[in-house]
């Protein structure tokens, strides 16, 4: 009964988000002001009604009703408490209604705000949320209902996938969604700015927070899947290039362009036509993701279970999202454009190239991405596209993008010259050069080419960000939101590159069967093998081994890396066991019974491998730090100029 | 042309891709595999049923095979195996099973109830030789010539109407 009133509640969250479209998007046209007032009701009673729905699946899998099919598959009475409530995004499903209930969220956090935006442009706004939110309840509906029934129910279900059964996995798509879908909000704020046709810049100011939010939020979402996919799959790797991984890095890589050029609009006016551009673009490369990943156009190994009809539903709602979207740019960016311009070694400039790389970038993912799928649709044959075509081709663009932050952060809006900070800046290279070789020579020797070169951007990105916050403490003048945030964040890019540069250059990997007594050496550690004892978990058993580490005769570590057999789906799932610090990560994973009572096992040594998840938190806490301090001061100003609500109509349609 | 009608374009052209792409996922559930026509992955598995000579590569050589993935734990599976027997009975092509990610007790008394299609059957308990043959699911089923060729994959359950278009069509 109560699941049939989840269903109830997903239905009228459906006919709510389509009152939510209707009267945010007609009402302004028609300027009927009574029906503006509706928009911000429909959306509240959309997000009760979608967490409702929610609630009651969440309460179903608690309950173990495995009359509902989707419980059915993908839970089991022996599952822990704990992944019976993640198995609500364990499927195609589920994640689904995840995704609404976030949009609903954000749309509700819009609604929070909308004091601060002018009437028409915030319903204008709503109703562009209440379109995409409508299209997406109508897929789940018709063809992903979570709420459908069992018959006869089955006696226990088949269990979560044992690969999600881990804690990380578990928030992971939360976080993500929350990235991906905040996206929206930034497509929503451009779509209403074009459909006014406003000639003024402040859609770039009221769009900017929710960007920055949506972004960091994406970066958080990612790291957590790269770090779950370090240690669950046992491989070691942070980053494989999967389609999945690159569904969810496109977006990202845009809207850090889209987060630049932004700030150029805010501040100077300019670049409008092409903020607009990229906001509509980092949303559609989300909802290419999700059709790419849930249509079976692609294979990876995070795919979901693949259904054709899903894809025609996905491929007609991209046509009207994106193509509606684009439609309404190539017919009002024209006169959206602005005259202003720059010099050639300005602020704008930098930020200009910063723009064409990251695009540059996005699009070699994009190509690697697609490429399978085009050489399938021309008949080439198969095609395999891995890391190393990506890995080179990624650097292209992303080295100078590196080299040229800096210089760019130090230039000047408008004028051409450096100034003052020349001189600054030339040490903290010098700086970066003398602490990277030392960390190469010092730490870690047999370096490849691009390793010095990694190392020295690293260093200087974060000495350089540095300069600018250092010299207002020295001065005592207050470090303004927005720079601290700036300069975080790029602090935290520049942990990411010393990580990466040093993971890729120094790290050792080895296969090796070993019995029980013996060790092998690798870089200055010494790992024996002292055999494997059976285990049983809620719902598996298995093995579960240990490796003793030791450098210069002194412990350092005891690794139990572990293989489970979980019952139900039969499967099985090795998870390594990870010794960590903040230098150096040890790991050593199980692998096959190779018989007289030696074992295959992987182990491996992986220098600065944390910063790679720290400098991805870092650039998040830079983004928060950035919205939150520029919250407070905008919240004044804006409260302050009424005059804002009555943005009169452009002066271009009578 | 409008430069502002480029993306317009541009997203025209990708949408072209993707339809292409759609029907030919669409296509009976094919996925294309890159080993048609190519000789069978190398491979040696414990047999399931009789402990002492391992199931490899070679057993497939000599006469026409039909090379079945499956589970205990694969409901379509279970669905398919009537098709199997019926395929042995046919005597057309041998059998052998790949027992995927398995419990062995659980196989031999699911094979016991149901009755065996299997000229052999290997133990793949890690899923280690599923990798090498590109396994997406189970079931799947390898048509192999008597050279060692992968002639022909389905992905999915097997039926008589999939057995007769698909794979007898395909049988000298």
């Amino acid at each position: 009964m109560l699941v049939e009133l989840g269903h109830y509640a997903l239905m009228l969250a459906l006919l709510l988000s389509a009152a939510q479209a209707f009267f945010g998007l007609a009402g302004p046209a028609l300027g009927r002001e009574r029906w503006l007032a509706a928009v911000p009701s429909a959306a509240a009673g959309q997000f009760v009604f979608l967490a409702l729905a929610a609630g009651v699946l969440v309460h179903a899998f608690v309950q173990d009703d495995f009359s509902v099919r989707y419980v059915a598959e993908n839970s089991n009475s022996a599952l822990p408490l704990f992944y019976r409530v993640t198995a609500l995004w364990g499927a195609h499903e589920g994640s689904l209604l995840l995704w609404t209930l976030v949009l609903a969220g954000w749309t509700m956090a819009v609604v929070a705000r909308l004091r601060f935006l002018p009437p028409p442009f915030g319903a204008r706004v709503l109703g562009v949320l209440g379109l995409i939110s409508f299209g997406f309840l109508l897929f789940t509906l018709c063809t992903s209902d979570p709420f459908g029934r069992l018959s006869p129910p089955v006696p226990d279900g088949n269990d979560l996938n044992p690969v999600l059964q881990d804690p990380a996995f578990a928030v992971h798509p939360p976080v993500l969604y929350m990235g991906y879908v905040g996206f929206a909000v930034s497509f929503a704020f451009a779509c209403a700015a074009m459909i006014e046709g406003r000639r003024d810049q402040l859609w770039a100011r009221w769009m900017r927070p929710w960007t920055v939010m949506a972004w960091a939020f994406l970066a958080c979402g990612i790291a957590l899947g790269s770090w779950w996919a370090y240690y669950e799959l046992g491989w070691g790797g942070f980053w494989f290039w999967d389609p999945v991984e690159n569904a969810s890095f496109m977006p990202w890589l845009v809207g850090t362009a889209l987060i630049h050029s932004i700030a150029v609009t805010d501040k100077r006016g300019l670049f409008k036509s092409w903020t607009l551009l990229l906001a509509v673009a980092a949303f559609s490369l989300s909802l290419l993701g999700t059709f790419l990943v849930r249509s079976g156009v692609l294979v990876s190994v995070h795919s979901f279970a693949a259904d054709p009809r899903r894809g025609v539903f996905i491929l007609v709602f991209l046509i009207v999202m994106i193509g509606g979207a684009l439609t309404l740019y190539a017919w009002r960016a024209p006169r959206m454009v602005s005259a202003a311009g720059f010099e050639l070694i300005s602020r704008e400039s930098f930020l200009l190239f910063n723009n064409l790389l990251l695009v540059i970038a996005a699009a070699v993912v994009f190509g690697g991405t697609m490429a399978p799928l085009i050489a399938d649709t021309l008949h080439l044959g198969t095609l395999s596209v891995g890391p190393p075509y990506f890995n080179p081709s990624f650097m292209v663009p992303v080295l100078p993008l590196l080299a040229l932050l800096s210089l760019g952060i130090h230039a000047r809006w408008r004028r051409g010259a450096l100034g003052e900070s020349r001189r600054a800046l030339l040490a903290t290279l010098g700086m970066a050069l003398v602490l990277a070789l030392a960390l190469i020579f010092g730490l870690y020797t047999h370096p490849l080419p691009l390793t010095p070169i990694g190392a020295t951007l690293g260093f200087w990105i974060i000495f350089s960000s540095l300069l600018d916050p250092l010299n207002r403490l020295r001065r005592r003048v207050r470090i303004p939101a927005t720079i601290a945030g700036m300069s975080i964040a790029h602090i935290g890019l520049g942990v990411f590159v010393i990580g990466v540069t040093f993971v890729y250059s120094n790290t050792i990997e080895r296969d090796v069967a070993l019995k029980p007594g013996q060790s092998v050496q690798l870089s200055d550690y010494v790992f024996r093998y002292d055999g494997v004892q059976n285990i049983e978990g809620p719902n598996y058993d298995g093995v579960r081994g240990t490796v003793n580490v030791t450098r210069d005769g002194r412990q350092v570590a005891v690794l139990h890396p572990e293989k489970h057999r979980y019952w139900v789906q039969g499967s099985v799932q090795t998870t390594a066991a990870i010794a960590a610090s903040v230098q150096r990560d040890l790991l050593a994973a199980l692998g096959d019974d190779v018989g007289a009572g030696a074992y295959s096992l992987r182990l491996q040594y992986r220098p600065l491998i944390r910063f790679i998840w720290l400098g991805a938190l870092i650039m998040a806490i830079g983004g928060v730090t950035a919205v939150w301090g520029r919250r407070q001061r905008a919240g004044a100003v804006t409260a302050a100029s009424p005059a804002l609500a009555l943005t009169p109509q452009p002066d271009g349609r009578h | 042309m409008n430069r502002f009608l480029l993306p317009l374009a541009a997203f025209a052209l990708l949408l072209l891709v993707l339809i292409a792409g759609l029907r030919h996922a669409s296509d009976k559930g094919i996925i294309v595999s890159p080993l048609l026509g190519k000789p069978a992955p190398q491979f040696s598995l414990p047999d399931l049923l009789d402990g002492n000579t391992p199931l490899q590569t070679k057993a497939l050589r000599g006469h026409w095979s039909l090379l079945n993935v499956w589970g205990t734990w694969c409901v379509e599976c279970r669905a398919e195996h009537q098709t199997l027997l019926t395929i042995k009975q046919q005597g057309r092509v041998l059998i052998f099973g790949i027992d995927w990610k398995d419990d062995d007790t659980q196989a031999r008394a699911f094979l016991n109830e149901l009755g065996n299609p299997y000229q052999r059957v290997g133990a793949d308990r890690e899923g280690r030789v599923a990798i090498d043959w590109g396994v997406y699911g189970a079931p799947e089923s390898f048509l192999i010539n008597p050279d060692g060729t992968v002639v022909y994959k389905h992905v999915g359950g097997l039926t008589p109407q999939i057995w007769q278009r698909e794979f007898l069509s395909r049988l000298p």
